[in-house]
């Protein structure tokens, strides 16, 4: 009874419609179509959502509405009114990565955020612009953020340095979070999948812990792309908020 | 007049608009203090340590490999990255969010002088 597992084959590139311009790469992938799907759902949901502008909300009207006053809300609790310049931004992010991780649970879709350069590509754009808007607010002074404050001299030139670095630690673990969450999740999905054939009249057993499964990833979905969104505000707050 | 102010629904619409744009005003939020559940909050938290032990060590690897400077560059930027991770973890636990330096706090709280009274 061999039990054939490739847990690691749905995380594979494919390039559906080959391109390349200019020795580059630019293939049209399943992660791509995916990417697109996302938009074209997001945008479909709150631009049909909102088209009618009811006062008493459809179903998908109330959607559209949650949506908007959840991140809304995230962002007047976690970076101050002042965050609400940088709504769109945020709202964009959250929507693209939870749609993301919930189209990559249908069966036979293709998850891209469990692909590090794609989550290291969005991190990296948070970091890039949370530091330019700390600059272009503060100028040089932004830079005091490495420097704590009320610490004996001394002990500055060991905690400057810890501080520099925790600060460009930030787009790696805000992009491994997401990335290792989505990758372990969907992992774990496959393995279990690959034994319930194998197992026989046993394969109920893999097949429950798999619907289980299923509960927990749609929970880690949401989670993570609020996580992400979230840490994105606090970002976004220490730059605005220079302490 | 008095009747027909009485009688307007659009007056009492209107008194209902401003107090849920009054509630909407941001007046009194602090930044920083999230309701976030506690389950979001353990994801963040897991990630960090590893994170920053992991990306201060290739970071070392990488010095090592510019400048030839093996070991140290590996040795100093590991032991910075389990300071850094520490300290991000012991930060959002307490409250300051993933804030770089603690100004913030000792404003607020008027604590300034903690981290020195500690030595004593």
């Amino acid at each position: 009874m061999a039990i054939e597992l490739h847990p690691l084959e749905q995380f594979k590139i494919e390039p559906w419609i080959p391109l390349h311009i200019g020795g580059i790469d630019a293939s049209f992938t399943n992660s791509a179509l995916f990417m697109i799907a996302s938009v074209i759902v997001a945008s479909c949901l709150i631009i049909l959502g909102a088209r009618k502008r009811a006062l008493v909300p459809s179903r998908w009207q109330s959607v559209a509405e949650i949506s908007y006053e959840f991140i809304a809300g995230m962002i007047d609790e976690n970076v101050g009114h002042e965050g609400r310049e940088y709504f769109s931004f945020i709202f964009t992010l959250f929507i693209f990565i939870l749609l993301g991780n919930l189209l990559g649970l249908i069966p036979y879709g293709f998850t891209f955020t469990s692909h590090i350069i794609v989550t290291f590509a969005m991190a990296g754009v948070v970091f890039i612009g949370v530091t330019i808007i700390g600059l272009a607010r503060h100028g040089f002074h932004f830079l005091s953020l490495f420097v704590p404050h009320g610490v004996p001299p001394v002990l500055l030139l060991l905690l400057v340095p810890i501080e520099v670095l925790s600060y460009f630690i930030r787009p790696f673990t805000l992009s491994i979070r997401l990335f290792a969450n989505m990758m372990a999740g969907h992992t774990m999905l496959a393995i279990f999948a690959g034994f319930v054939v194998g197992m026989g009249i046993f394969g109920f057993i893999p097949l429950g812990v798999d619907v289980l499964l299923i509960f927990l990833e749609l929970l880690v979905a949401a989670l993570q792309a609020y996580v992400f969104t979230i840490l994105t505000c606090l970002y976004l707050r220490d730059a605005i908020h220079l302490h | 007049m008095n009747e027909r102010e009485k009688n307007d629904p659009l007056r009492e619409l209107g008194e209902r608009l401003d107090k849920a744009r009054a509630s909407n005003q941001p007046a009194p939020v602090k930044p920083g203090e999230s309701t976030s559940s506690a389950l979001a909050f353990g994801w963040r938290i897991g990630i960090e340590l590893i994170g920053a032990i992991i990306v201060a060590t290739f970071i070392g690897w990488a010095f090592d490999r510019w400048l030839g400077t093996r070991p140290w560059g590996i040795v100093i930027f590991f032991f910075l990255g389990i300071a850094a991770g520490m300290i991000n973890v012991f930060r959002a636990v307490k409250g300051l969010g993933m804030a770089i330096g603690y100004r913030k706090d000792q404003q607020t709280k008027g604590s300034a002088g903690n981290w020195d009274d500690d030595e004593d």
